[in-house]
């Protein structure tokens, strides 16, 4: 079981952090990990400003794993224009490497640029793109 | 698994469902790609999908197995109908009806059967073939029905609907869905003229125009009723009612509400969608498209950039997301821009949106961006590159080998290519690979354009990757990216572009395959590195020339190993050359072979040389002398054409006047000089003179000269007569032509060396600027 949820920049200064897309299979227990999300937003702020400026190495973009819990890990990354991605797995799904969640980070990134380079899509919309629902479907049906 | 008991028909079904989806036929399919579009297809609420993964166990196995399989689409069928999903359901039910599956694209083509279904019989064909109907089809759409099948097969392999597998066959009666699929298919045959102006207004000032444009659009009609024969494949269906293609009529209400807001024309031209590929651009919309391409972005090779196609798309009024959605599928390296090819598969589906086909989820073949235009200005050489850029650059390329990360990316570098005129460039001599090239397709198409500007195919592989700079460049800058699936590996002829090279250069000598300095030879190991361009590269031209003269006359010669494609030549006369060959000559001889960079050919000759000086200075001197005025540029001549029969001639006959006939061609414009000084003045000679003739003079002297040496036959009595000054004129002028075509072939290679290393430079570059590797 895994979740992911991409959110926005901190953009505007009243709407911070909001999701532009939270998708989770299966589908029960869907405001947990919303809340999951949320506050993993914490770590991630924490990170990045512990990061510092300039630092735009893919590296660094992957964040990592920011908390574990009792019942699954989450993962982090954010992209050079502070989109954050963050990933909750179940920590029952010990088979996947960390080599994996960068991967599937990292896939995510470039169907989000695919997506940004989509003239109709206005950044800070929430993401309906069908191609990137398959990309992540597939990517969460892999590791399912 | 628990038990499960599958019907006939459903075991069947459902195994022609498995053999779909298990793309890899590992007889398990992986929880995604197929699987994934089957259930989207089977229309169920995502809960219910995740609910029967679940219950099937493959969330648990992590992949479909066949059995997990079979129990999701049963579950699929159960859920479908309505019962509540559980295990044992699975077989209590009786009389399930087959799970059906929704194929995006197929509801107009299900609507449009089921308007043919009056003529249709449902086939009890169980056969794999898809039955055309082309008595049901309009006449003028027969034939498209029939390719309509093979391609909505395959296209269909693509999209949600397994049952297009023609393997399938569950039973199917259109019945239920013919009526009410009937109305809407009212006018099906009419052409819908009129359905396009109003679409087309608010996007082209000119109506007219676009009247032509949706025409066409809904040429092909075919696949409605190979809808229905792939649905309907037996009249008699164990379960009864069910049938493959039910979703259409579901799909039927939904389309025609979006279609509502269509033009009533639209409805009707909907009807006659161009199924033998519904996403098949006829030339008339194409030429509407690239019209309308031209008032956004002039210039046909360009882009149009992201605001403006937003712009200009927002204009047909479709909803913001549908819009994106084409966006997606249209903007194939994701690049923010879209290419003339992009803009036309764009505009295509958005054309196809508002006359209610529904958006497909991968972008259709036929409107991926092209390899090449050729009928377009706008060339676009997408390329399967990917492959080539191992490929090519390593020689070796299958095309479809591209990376998936690359594939998106591709068109964005679409280029008008220059014509396949290239700017010939003097580059340095690159390595000799033999590049049997890949077959790729934008090289299969230039080699087709080069081939039909050539008079003569000369396969020969190891010369002609690409003669030119178009299909080099092209494949460089689109390299990178493009489109695996759109190269053709085909089989390589390299002749082509060789031959149509030398007519674009503007290579006027005839061709004759003995001269040909590509020699048919394929597989014959490349030449000896190319020499860099003779007419301006180097300085002392003589020398390339000279090479160029000694390379062919050896092969003649049979002394190296240069393609030995030229047959030989008569050397009647081998002993003749050492009269030809002159103390001085052979200095001169010496002294330009020595600077040319080259050859072994020129070793050879180095070394017949000597032998030859030695044998000269042994030799007839009054021969010589003969030979000496009439042949003062006799430094090599490797031929035993004009010098060596005329030496003969002048040896045997000791007539001059032959001598002077024949060297009277070798010593155009020079005249006979004296032999005093002839190599000095003779190089001046060369140098400043036109170099082919130097060339082919000299070429000709020294292929005596080696001839003479390899013979190494004092004298020959030939037979004089005025036939052997034809034959020595025939000669001369296959030496000429030989001397031509092997500069032409040093040339190409050095441009295909040239244009190769452009195009790793750009691959280089463009593997910089990929911040993100892919996956």
């Amino acid at each position: 079981m895994e979740r992911i949820a991409l959110l926005s920049p901190v953009c505007s200064p009243h709407l911070q952090n909001y999701p532009l897309y939270i998708r989770s299979v299966p589908t029960e227990n869907e405001l947990k990990f919303h809340y999951t999300v949320h506050t993993s937003l914490d770590v991630v702020d924490e990170k990045i400003s512990a990061m510092g400026k300039a630092l735009v190495d893919q590296r660094e973009l992957y964040l990592g794993l920011l908390y574990p819990t009792e019942d699954y890990k989450v993962y982090g990354y954010v992209t050079n224009s502070k989109v954050k991605f963050v990933m909750v797995v179940d920590s029952s799904n010990t088979a996947l490497r960390d080599n994996e969640i960068r991967s599937m980070f990292r896939k995510l990134h470039n169907s989000y640029t695919d997506i940004m380079c989509n003239p109709f899509y206005n950044p800070g919309d929430c993401i309906h793109s069908r191609a990137f629902d398959n990309m992540v479907t597939s990517m969460m049906m892999q590791v399912c | 698994m628990e038990g499960l008991t599958l019907s006939e028909a459903e075991q069947r079904y459902y195994c022609d469902l498995f053999s779909y989806c298990d793309t890899e036929s590992t007889k398990k399919v992986a929880s995604n790609g197929r699987v994934l579009e089957l259930f989207r297809a089977a229309q169920l609420p995502a809960d219910v999908v995740m609910q029967i993964m679940e219950l099937c166990g493959a969330t648990r196995l992590g992949y479909f197995g066949r059995s997990q399989f079979y129990i999701a689409l049963k579950l699929v069928a159960v859920a479908q109908s309505g019962l509540p999903l559980r295990v044992e359901s699975l077989n209590t039910v009786k009389d399930l009806p087959l799970p059906r599956f929704v194929v995006s694209k197929n509801e107009q083509e299900s609507r449009h059967t089921a308007s043919y279904a009056s003529d249709a019989d449902n086939p009890a064909s169980y056969s794999g073939v898809i039955p055309p109907p082309p008595g049901r089809v309009q006449a003028k759409k027969g034939s498209v029905s029939h390719d309509a099948v093979q391609q909505r097969t395959s296209t269909d392999q693509e999209s949600t609907s397994p049952v297009v597998s023609p393997q399938q066959s569950p039973p199917t009666s259109p019945h239920t869905w013919r009526k009410h699929n009937r109305h809407p298919s009212g006018g099906n045959n009419e052409r819908p003229l009129a359905g396009p102006g109003p679409f087309w207004a608010p996007f082209s000032e000119a109506q007219p125009g676009s009247s032509a444009a949706g025409d066409p659009i809904w040429s092909g009609h075919s696949p409605p009723p190979h809808q229905e024969n792939w649905v309907s494949f037996a009249d008699t269906p164990p379960t009864s009612t069910l049938l493959a293609m039910h979703p259409a009529s579901v799909q039927d209400q939904t389309t025609v509400r979006t279609v509502a807001s269509a033009t009533t024309a639209n409805e009707i031209r909907r009807q006659s969608s161009s199924y033998d590929d519904p996403w098949k651009i006829t030339d008339e919309q194409r030429q509407y498209y690239v019209n309308q391409f031209k008032t956004i972005q002039p210039d046909l090779n360009g882009f149009i950039p992201g605001s403006a196609a937003k712009e200009f798309f927002t204009k047909s009024k479709l909803p913001i997301l549908e819009l994106s959605h084409i966006w997606e599928l249209s903007d194939f390296d994701k690049d923010g821009a879209l290419t003339l090819d992009e803009f036309c598969a764009a505009f295509h589906l958005v054309v196809a949106r508002k006359n209610g086909y529904d958006l497909p989820e991968k972008l259709p073949e036929s409107l991926m961006p092209k390899l090449i235009d050729l009928e377009d200005s706008a060339v676009v050489p997408v390329v399967s590159e990917v492959g080539d850029q191992a490929g090519e650059v390593g020689y070796s390329s299958s095309p479809a080998e591209a990376p998936p990360s690359k594939s998106p990316s591709m068109p964005s570098l679409n280029q008008t290519w220059p014509e396949l005129n290239q700017s010939s460039e003097d580059t340095a001599i690159v390595h000799p690979v033999p590049i049997r090239m890949t077959p790729s397709k934008i090289h299969m198409q230039e080699m087709e354009l080069k081939r039909t500007g050539s008079d003569h195919t000369n396969p020969t592989s190891p010369l002609l990757v690409k003669p030119a700079d178009l299909s080099e460049e092209n494949k460089i800058s689109s390299s990178v990216k493009f489109v695996p699936g759109n190269t053709v590996a085909d089989g390589y002829s390299s002749s082509d572009s060789y031959t149509s090279d030398p007519e674009q250069i503007g290579s006027t000598v005839t061709r004759q395959r003995s001269h040909s300095g590509t020699s048919p030879d394929n597989t014959a190991p490349p030449p000896p590195p190319p020499r860099p361009h003779p007419s301006h590269s180097r300085s002392s031209s003589l020398d390339m020339n000279r090479s160029f003269t000694v390379t062919p006359g050896q092969q003649q010669a049979g002394v190296v190993a240069y393609p030995p494609a030229v047959p030989p030549r008569p050397q009647p006369s081998q002993g003749t050359g050492p009269h030809v060959h002159r103390p001085v000559d052979a200095e001169g001889l010496i002294a330009h072979t020595s600077t040319s960079p080259q050859q072994i050919p020129e070793q050879p000759n180095f070394a017949d040389f000597s032998q030859f000086e030695a044998f000269a200075a042994s030799g007839v001197n009054e021969e010589e002398e003969d030979e000496i005025e009439t042949h003062p540029d006799v430094l090599q001549a490797e031929k035993p054409s004009d010098s060596a029969s005329s030496l003969r001639a002048a040896k045997t006959e000791g007539r001059v006047e032959d001598k002077a006939a024949t060297s009277v061609p070798n010593n155009t414009g020079k005249g006979t000089t004296p032999l005093a000084p002839p190599p000095k003045p003779i190089r001046r000679r060369l140098k400043s003179e036109d170099e082919l003739r130097p060339e082919v003079e000299e070429h000709t002297q020294k292929t005596g000269v080696i001839a003479a040496v390899l013979a190494s036959q004092p004298s020959i009595p030939r037979s004089v007569g005025k036939d052997k000054k034809a034959i020595q004129a025939s000669i001369r002028r296959n030496k000429e032509t030989n001397t031509v075509l092997a500069r032409l072939n040093s040339e190409l290679q050095q441009q295909l060396k040239d244009v190769l290393e452009e195009r790793i430079s750009l691959e280089v570059q463009l593997e910089q600027l990929r911040p993100f590797s892919h996956l």
